[in-house]
């Protein structure tokens, strides 16, 4: 289980997130919509461990553990796995290197081999990580990553922008895969949060919450097709109109 | 020692630039090194070589206790040939004063690919009738295994001389490896080394040398190239220990059509080193390519990194990389690629970049559950990872044997 309460989170001397609470039970998909800008990715990132966004109040708790003084890789290596919207290039580090460290000791060639079939990479295997890769090679290059990494929870950074129609639904099945959603929900040992902005993700995977996320704060949540409806029709103008509401008590 | 006959218009040249400095690197003041050394035994069997050479021999991948791997083997001990053989026919390792004296056409090859007086050291070297290697793949021949080569610089405070020709004849392929090294982990010493490369109509030949030495030493290799038409001169050069201050600026022409010419370094350095070394190509014929690629990390020490690609005829194509990496410490790293264009139609092109390892590429695989080392240790070996086009794979261990020895170190 996830648990985020009161969280805030600053970047230099700015807090970006104000006061988010969440809770997300194993084997649970939950989906984060918001504007661009509105602090969906630093939400990521924090939990992620990532240095450069500092907690400046609230805990976080995975696996009946506080993690807010874990470093990146310890929460890593405590099974918090991250898709990135754009990785960085490493050049010389080859991708099959980069699905090597995520196997760790279970590592071996087969394997690595396996999981670039899944992902229809195959010959990226000798590339250099991200070099010259297109929006979708991406996209599912940090799927078949997270595949080897195995999380227990997965935090998944739109993972369907700039991908094309014909690549979405791999993308929707390699996240069906990761979040174990073959399972019953209790045999399942995987949770996902995903960021998505245009909710098309939604056509393909499941999820039990949707939130939306505005200047920083969680506004509302609740079924994530009422709110991706909601959202579709009135825009994200309508939450923030909400938020500036429910702030001045109107 | 053993001597080099001469011609005596060489002599005169090599005089007058007895003092000439270098175009680049710091001036070295040989006379403050010793200009000779007791005369080493010959030894028929190299695996009965004191131990602890062999090992410092080994460290620059030069294996003498199980030679069936190599074609040839040649080892210069200070300024004395102690070993030369060959397993098979095709190619022919011997010191060059013996190949002078057996091969009458071989003057022609002497200094035409270098210049007598191009500096102080190329002038010391023609003036102490240095020996050294010579190496001849025969017409047509094609080698399995590579030759072996490996100058020693026992004695203390030594400056070592050797005088190298390299001849590929026409439709051959040699690969040769060449382990440069000293006895003392600590002593000083200087050295020179001339090396003329004769790549004939057709040839091939992959050179990868790996250079060991010690942070009290230091090195002036002077190295050029001739490709004939078709021709294939490939360098790997490794330089992964400290040495005190390394100069080398080896010269390729492309004389023949479709000739090319690859060079690849890859160069560690720590505080106290300063590497000068650089590559060059003249394209001077139609067709003609040349790719120059370097990797240098400093963790201290100062390294200038050269590189020049001149296109002067028709249709030729060159690249030139260069890429740095300051890893920790107050290093420098000075990339100094230039390309000269002489006609239309040409396509020069270059890149550079020097920085330290960008923190987000550590944050990335740290996500992926490294620790910053392991991260760190993954991006360097990334970074030294040069795949090298058309590397025959036992060289390719050659390397990656000797880059993996080092990052420990390294790291």
């Amino acid at each position: 289980m996830l648990k985020i309460k009161h969280l805030a989170v600053a970047v230099g001397d700015k807090e970006i997130l104000h006061d988010v609470n969440m809770t997300i039970g194993t084997g649970e998909t939950h989906v984060l919509f918001g504007p661009n800008g509105s602090g969906k990715t630093t939400l990521l990132a924090a939990l992620m461990g990532f240095p450069k966004y500092r907690i400046v109040n609230g805990s976080i708790t995975f696996r009946g553990k506080e993690i807010t003084g874990l470093s990146l890789d310890e929460r890593a290596r405590l099974g918090i796995g991250m898709s990135f919207q754009r990785p960085p290039v490493v050049r010389g580090v080859k991708t099959s290197d980069m699905v090597a460290a995520c196997l760790k000791e279970r590592g071996d060639t087969e394997t690595i081999a396996g999981l670039a079939k899944r992902t229809n990479l195959e010959e990226f295997l000798d590339r250099e990580i991200n070099y010259g890769f297109s929006g979708g090679e991406i996209k599912r290059s940090e799927m078949m990553q997270l595949l080897a990494q195995k999380p227990r929870l997965a935090l998944l950074d739109e993972p369907e922008s700039g991908v094309d129609l014909e690549n979405i639904a791999l993308i929707g099945e390699l996240i069906n895969d990761l979040l174990e959603k073959h399972c019953p929900i209790l045999d399942r040992k995987c949770m996902g949060l995903i960021i998505t902005h245009t909710g098309h993700i939604l056509d393909y995977v499941n999820a039990r919450t949707g939130y939306v996320m505005c200047d920083g704060r969680i506004n509302c949540h609740g079924d994530p097709h009422e709110i991706l409806q909601t959202i579709k029709e009135k825009g994200y103008g309508s939450c923030v109109e909400c938020l500036l509401r429910r702030r001045l008590n109107v | 020692m053993s001597e080099v006959k001469s011609s005596e218009s060489y002599r005169e040249k090599a005089k007058a630039a007895e003092a000439k400095p270098a175009a680049f690197g710091e001036d070295i003041d040989l006379s403050t090194y010793l200009t000779s050394a007791e005369e080493q035994p010959y030894q028929s069997e190299p695996a009965q070589l004191p131990v602890q050479a062999k090992e410092r021999m080994l460290e620059a991948g030069v294996v003498l206790d199980d030679p069936s791997q190599r074609a040839g083997t040649y080892i210069q001990m200070d300024n004395t040939p102690v070993h030369s053989s060959i397993r098979g026919e095709g190619v022919e390792v011997m010191p060059i004063s013996q190949a002078l004296e057996r091969h009458d056409w071989l003057s022609d090859y002497w200094w035409r690919a270098v210049a007598v007086d191009a500096d102080k050291y190329t002038a010391n070297i023609e003036l102490s009738r240095s020996d050294g290697y010579f190496i001849r793949a025969l017409p047509g021949h094609k080698t399995i295994y590579p030759v072996q080569a490996c100058l020693y610089l026992a004695k203390a405070q030594l400056a070592q001389n050797a005088h190298n020709i390299i001849i590929a004849e026409e439709g051959s392929e040699l690969d040769i490896i060449t382990g440069c090294t000293t006895a003392s982990r600590e002593d000083p010493g200087l050295h020179m080394g001339v090396s003329e490369f004769y790549i004939k109509r057709g040839a091939r030949v992959t050179f990868t040398m790996i250079h060991s030495w010690n942070p009290a030493v230091s090195v002036r290799p002077r190295t050029g190239i001739i490709v004939e038409e078709d021709g294939l001169f490939l360098s790997n050069y490794v330089l992964m220990k400290p040495v005190q201050s390394l100069q080398m600026y080896p010269s390729a022409k492309c004389v023949g059509e479709n000739a090319t010419v690859r060079y690849n370094s890859i160069l560690v350095t720590g505080k106290g080193s300063s590497l000068d070394v650089g590559a060059k190509t003249i394209l001077a014929a139609k067709g003609a390519k040349t790719e120059i690629i370097s990797r240098a990390i400093t963790t201290g020490g100062n390294i200038i990194a050269r590189g020049y690609i001149e296109g002067d005829a028709p249709e030729v194509k060159g690249h030139l990389e260069c890429r740095g990496l300051i890893l920790h410490g107050e290093g420098t790293i000075h990339a100094v690629p230039e390309l000269k264009g002489n006609l239309a139609g040409i396509d020069l092109s270059h890149e550079a970049a020097v920085g330290k390892i960008a923190e987000e590429e550590v944050e990335y695989l740290m996500a992926r559950g490294l620790t910053r080392t392991e991260a760190t240790a993954t991006i360097v070996r990334g970074f030294l990872r040069v795949d090298i086009k058309g590397l025959p794979p036992m060289l390719g261990a050659e390397i990656e044997r000797s880059v993996e020895a080092s990052e420990k170190e390294l790291m």
